[in-house]
This record gives C-alpha cells, structure tokens and sequence, in this order.
C-alpha cells in the first residue's frame, strides 16, 4: 500500500519534472555569466584554471560560506560522538595484512604529496583546495586501515584547521582594508599559467587544502577512535 | 531515439533523484535512509553538471594556447558541484554519527520502532 502510495507520488513528480525540462535544452549554452568568467577570467583574475577563478575569486566570499557550513558538520560530528560513553569492552582488532600493512608504509608520504601538489597548482591545473583536501584525507584512512597502531595528534590538526581558517579571512581583510571590497585581489597578478600568478588565489586555495584535509581527517579520526 | 540522445542525462540525472527519494520514503532501515540521501545528493550534483555542458565543449582551463573560449563548458555549475561533493561527505558523516547515537540509545535502526509513528 504505501510503495504504491509512494510510486504514484513520484510518478507526478516525474510528470512535472518532464513538461518543464523540456523546454531546457541539452548541450548548449544557457547563462550569461558563464560566457564572462571564460572570456574575462583570466585577465580579471589571472588564474588560468576558471573553475577556480569562480569559486575564489569571483565568489569567494560564498566559498568562506561553505567552509563555514563544513566547520559547523565538523563541530556538530564532535559534539554528538563526545556524548558516547567510552566503551568499557576493548575492542579486539585484528591487524592489517601484510600487503596493506606495506602499502600504507610506503604510499602515506605519496598520497600527502599529491595532495599538496592538487592545491598549490590550484589555479592552473584542474584540482584545488577542496580536491587536494579530501585526497589527503583519503590518505589518513589509509593510515588507519593498515597502521592501526598510529594516530593522528589531535592539537596539531586542530592547529593546522585554525591556521587555515584564520589564513582565508585575515587575506579577506586585508583586501577590504587595502582595496575596497572583501577578498580583493590586492597581490599582482603576474603572468598567466605561471606558479605564482594570480595574486590571492594560490593563498587562499592552499589555506582551503589545509583546512578541509584536515577537517575530513578529524572526522575519520572522530569516527574510528569513539564509536 | 534522437530523444533518447537529447535527454539521456537528465533522465539519468533524474533516475538517482528518484530512486533516492523512493529509499528515503519506503525503507525502514536509517542506514538505508542515509544511503539514499547520498543517492539523491549524487543526482543533483550530475544533474548541475549535465546543466552546463556544452556539445564537444572542453574543461574550462586554459592549460595550454590554442584553447578556445567559446568551445568550453560552462565553470560556474563546477564551481558549484565542487564545494557541494565536499560538504555532501561532511554531512553523511553527521548523520551516520546521529544513527550511530540512536542505535546506542533504542538499540534498533528500525525507523517505526524508534518513533512509533504510522501514516
């Protein structure tokens, strides 16, 4: 009874859903402003990668928003799992084999590098703060998977988070003191698909890597150690 | 079948919406509701992305010379589905962490155990 309920719902939404993407075409142009952040983004920014000239440059203060929501996941993960009593029952974990156990050895520094590689080319290579972030993140899973014995010190990647929020919104300030709105681009911009180009933008990106590398690795370190 | 080459991705795109919300109202299982939550966060996020292709258009980054700017897709649904993927595993661990605090606290997942609700 209720499956047929809820197909027939759905059904109608489907319905709807149909008659209003029709008139939406496939593959061809549709804004406006996606045509100005490609012809002008690389003299206005300078950044050569335009997806990132967008998120930090262009609307970079909704990016600070979106950090903010990820802090506030991360705050609220804390606050939830701190509440479970510690289990009085330890837990018997069966070491990792062999080939993990060398793997996590031998790939950890590796997967860190190609992390910090994704977010300082930020600017000119497809990748950023938020890829370069997870992936290092998905490194500090592989530590626990195989070396279950080690773990991440808490203070340092607290730090590490704070560095990186504190980075983004002192350079935000700075370009309203200087210049005359928030996140102004108040370095030079240099010569496009250079390393240092594009004034603010490498700064701020590789502040994001830090921060979301090390929020993602707090949760994984949440997860792990108390539930 | 021109129409199916026309509208494949968003029938695509459309499908996992539905299939996660069709999760969400049916299964009694939280870790399922969970999953199809994923599930639905997957299909808007290709949904954005499918919004903004352009036929044959490449990557928007002017990696090498030669790239022109009106063959490229457009940044800005990418710049949305960048941030929106991130945030989106933030909030699965969010809600396996409250599954995890429920299951210790009624010892059941099964959602009409634990509210006792019939409709």
């Amino acid at each position: 009874m209720r499956k047929l309920f809820v197909i027939l719902l759905l059904l109608i939404i489907a319905g709807g859903i149909t008659l209003s993407l029709k008139e939406i075409p496939f593959g061809i142009p549709k804004t406006k402003i996606g045509d100005h952040f490609i012809n002008k983004g690389v003299e206005e920014t300078g950044s050569v990668n335009i997806v990132t000239s967008v998120v930090v440059g262009y609307r970079g203060f909704d990016t600070l928003g979106e950090i903010t929501v990820l802090f506030a996941a991360t705050i609220g993960l804390g606050a939830v799992i701190g509440t479970f009593r510690k289990n009085s029952v330890n837990r018997e974990v069966e070491a990792a084999s062999l080939i993990v156990y060398t793997g996590c050895r031998f790939l950890f520094p590796v997967i860190l590098l190609v992390g910090t590689y994704i977010f300082i080319h930020g600017h000119l290579t497809p990748g950023g703060g938020f890829q370069g972030g997870a992936i290092i993140a998905s490194a500090f899973l592989l530590m626990y998977l195989g070396c279950s014995n080690k773990r991440i010190k808490e203070n340092l990647s607290k730090t590490v988070e704070m560095i990186g929020g504190l980075t983004f919104i002192a350079v935000g300030i700075i370009g309203l003191a200087i210049g005359q709105d928030f996140l102004f681009n108040f370095l030079p911009k240099g010569e496009p698909a250079e390393l240092l180009s594009a004034g603010i933008i490498p700064i701020v990106y590789i502040a994001i890597g830090l921060k979301v590398g090390s929020e993602l690795a707090g949760i994984i370190d949440n997860l792990i150690q108390k539930s | 079948m021109t129409f199916l080459s026309e509208y494949i991705y968003y029938i695509g795109a459309f499908g996992l919406i539905f299939i996660g919300l069709y999760i969400v109202l049916v299964k009694k299982n939280l870790i399922k509701v969970i999953i199809g939550l994923s599930i639905i966060d997957t299909g808007i996020n290709l949904f954005l992305i499918t919004i903004g292709y352009i036929r044959d258009g490449t990557a928007p980054v002017f990696s090498k010379p030669g790239l022109k700017a009106n063959e490229m897709v457009d940044p800005v649904p990418q710049a949305l589905v960048l941030t929106a993927i991130v945030i989106g595993v933030a909030i699965l661990a969010l809600a396996i962490s409250l599954a995890v605090k429920l299951y210790k606290h009624h010892g059941t997942l099964n959602l009409r155990k634990i509210n006792e609700q019939k409709w």
